[in-house]
């Protein structure tokens, strides 16, 4: 006897078969997640807050786009703290790379910003999640809104599809305060002209001159644009600060798009 | 064991150890956590159901719900993205008031909410005194994004386990999965034993 039935929330239709890509242990509680040491092969500046880290790849097999890592930091006298990073890199690249956003007032951002250079381990464990996720044998239009360090799980995503060959329809709308603030820049503007991808950037706070994007927060109007129609049932995912993925996933569903069809990961409290 | 991490100090915990359950941080913020959109629910239509496993279901619409006796409690919330917030303030209805003199086989429960998330939990771990049913936070209504009109509070686990825009628990004769307990997160949650995936 089930409570209401015929639900077709997210509780009871997520019966996708994704295959963990875990140390199965064969337990009902699923596999464990063991600490590793990755090493750190090389740091990359993105932008003046956010940098690149590169690992070698750790020993599991392969993620999906979308997953994230807890890293683990020990002091001097065993204090330790956590943080989850998305996984950045797609499953095919040669290495893992995470991408940090520098918080002035923060405990681990800053460390990983400012003291992590080639050399060092870290010890991390994953790759964890299974719902903010998507694999090239999905079907329907792939439509990314990324509002910041949001973008990063989404640089996984077209990585991916791209080594996979699939053509998807696929749009990422990714919102940054200005121009100097787009992370992975180059290599989104490679993605775009190479790939049938189509990035679209809107810069909240200043747009350089000649600028031919949006120039604002994302709104209705925007959304109303660049989502596929409802009735192509795009697979929507937003990620970003919560402020941010509030406004974005209640105005998708103000426009008839199907609140099954968006997941969203929110990175922190505020915008 | 662990690697120690050149030049990393951290910013340590300006409460006493025994609050603090192994790799959370104090957060003075409410973070928001959810899998999608805020669902849009209407009190007129709001429902409140125990189901499954029991001779006879309750149900409450919002006007009956909010006429049981209600407790304001302090408790501290730990989530397993890895803040911890202490000594929050919750206004809701003890699941020992709901499941009252109920008759039933049920070793387990899932929660419903609307917007289809669900989370499981044993039957045990919301009786006595353990677990609420809240619409209220620091003496205001419990906003949407944080689980409003009502939520589960469960605070002795993680809080994805406090399933927030409730609307009924489901008893049932053994344990099945939830949402996020499907999703890679751990069947039971402790956060004193740091309980956060599959495998914990
Ligand atoms: C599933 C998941 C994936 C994540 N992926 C990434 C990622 O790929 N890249 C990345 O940079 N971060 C990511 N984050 C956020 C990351 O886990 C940390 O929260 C972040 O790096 C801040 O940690 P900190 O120790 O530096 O700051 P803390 O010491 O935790 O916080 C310092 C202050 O900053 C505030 N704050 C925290 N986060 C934000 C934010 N995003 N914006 C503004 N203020 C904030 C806090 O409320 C606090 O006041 C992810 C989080 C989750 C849950």
């Amino acid at each position: 006897m089930a409570t209401r039935g015929g639900s077709s929330g997210i509780g009871e239709t997520d019966g996708e078969p994704l295959c963990a890509p875990l140390h199965r242990r064969g337990s009902l509680s699923g596999a464990a997640l063991y600490w590793l040491a990755a090493k750190v092969l090389e740091t990359r500046v993105e932008t003046h807050r956010v940098k690149s880290i590169v690992f070698e790849r750790p020993t599991w097999e392969r993620h999906i786009p979308g997953q994230h890592v807890d890293i683990r930091l020990t002091a001097e006298d065993g204090y330790q703290a956590q943080r989850s990073y998305s996984i950045a890199s797609a499953p095919e690249d040669d290495h893992l790379v995470l991408t940090v956003e520098r918080l002035p007032e923060g405990e681990v951002s800053p460390y990983l910003f400012d003291v992590i250079e080639p050399g060092d381990e870290l010890e991390m464990r994953g790759p964890i999640g299974l719902y903010f996720v998507w694999k090239s044998v999905m079907a329907e239009p792939l439509l990314m809104i990324a509002g910041g360090s949001g973008v990063v799980p989404f640089r996984a995503m077209l990585r991916h599809r791209l080594a996979a060959g699939v053509e998807v329809p696929t749009r990422l709308l990714y919102s940054a305060r200005t121009i100097d603030d787009v992370i992975y820049r180059d290599e989104l503007e490679d993605r775009e002209s190479s790939d049938e991808t189509e990035i679209v950037l809107t810069l909240t706070r200043e747009q350089p001159a000649g600028w031919g994007g949006y120039g604002r927060r994302v709104d209705r109007t925007m959304l109303e644009q660049v989502a596929w129609d409802p009735d192509r049932s795009p697979r929507i995912y937003v990620c970003g600060p919560t402020s941010f993925v509030e406004k974005v996933a209640s105005t998708l569903v103000d426009i008839g798009h199907h609140p099954m069809s968006i997941r969203t990961e929110r990175f922190g409290p505020t915008g | 064991m662990a690697i120690i991490s050149r030049g990393f100090t951290g910013r340590r915990p300006e409460v006493e150890s025994n609050r603090l359950p192994p790799g959370q941080y104090i957060t003075h913020d409410f973070p928001v956590l959810s899998a999608g959109p805020t669902p849009r629910i209407d009190l007129d239509s709001w429902n409140f159901e125990i189901t499954g496993l029991v001779d006879e279901p309750r149900s409450w619409t919002w006007e009956e719900f909010n006429s049981l006796p209600m407790e304001t409690v302090t408790q501290d919330i730990h989530c397993v993205t890895k803040w911890s917030k202490l000594d929050m303030n919750w206004t809701g209805v003890s699941l020992d008031v709901l499941l009252e003199r109920l008759e039933t086989d049920a070793t387990h429960l899932m929660a419903h909410s609307y917007g289809g998330y669900t989370t499981n939990l044993p039957l045990a771990d919301v009786m006595g005194g353990r677990s609420w049913i809240a619409i209220g936070h620091d003496n205001q209504p419990l906003a949407p994004e944080h689980g409003g009109p009502a939520r589960l509070l469960v605070p002795h686990l993680y809080f994805w386990k406090s399933a927030k825009w409730v609307r009924g628990i489901e008893l049932m004769a053994g344990d099945r999965r939830g949402f996020w307990e499907r999703n890679g997160y751990h069947d039971y949650g402790d956060p004193w034993r740091e309980q956060r995936y599959w495998g914990d």
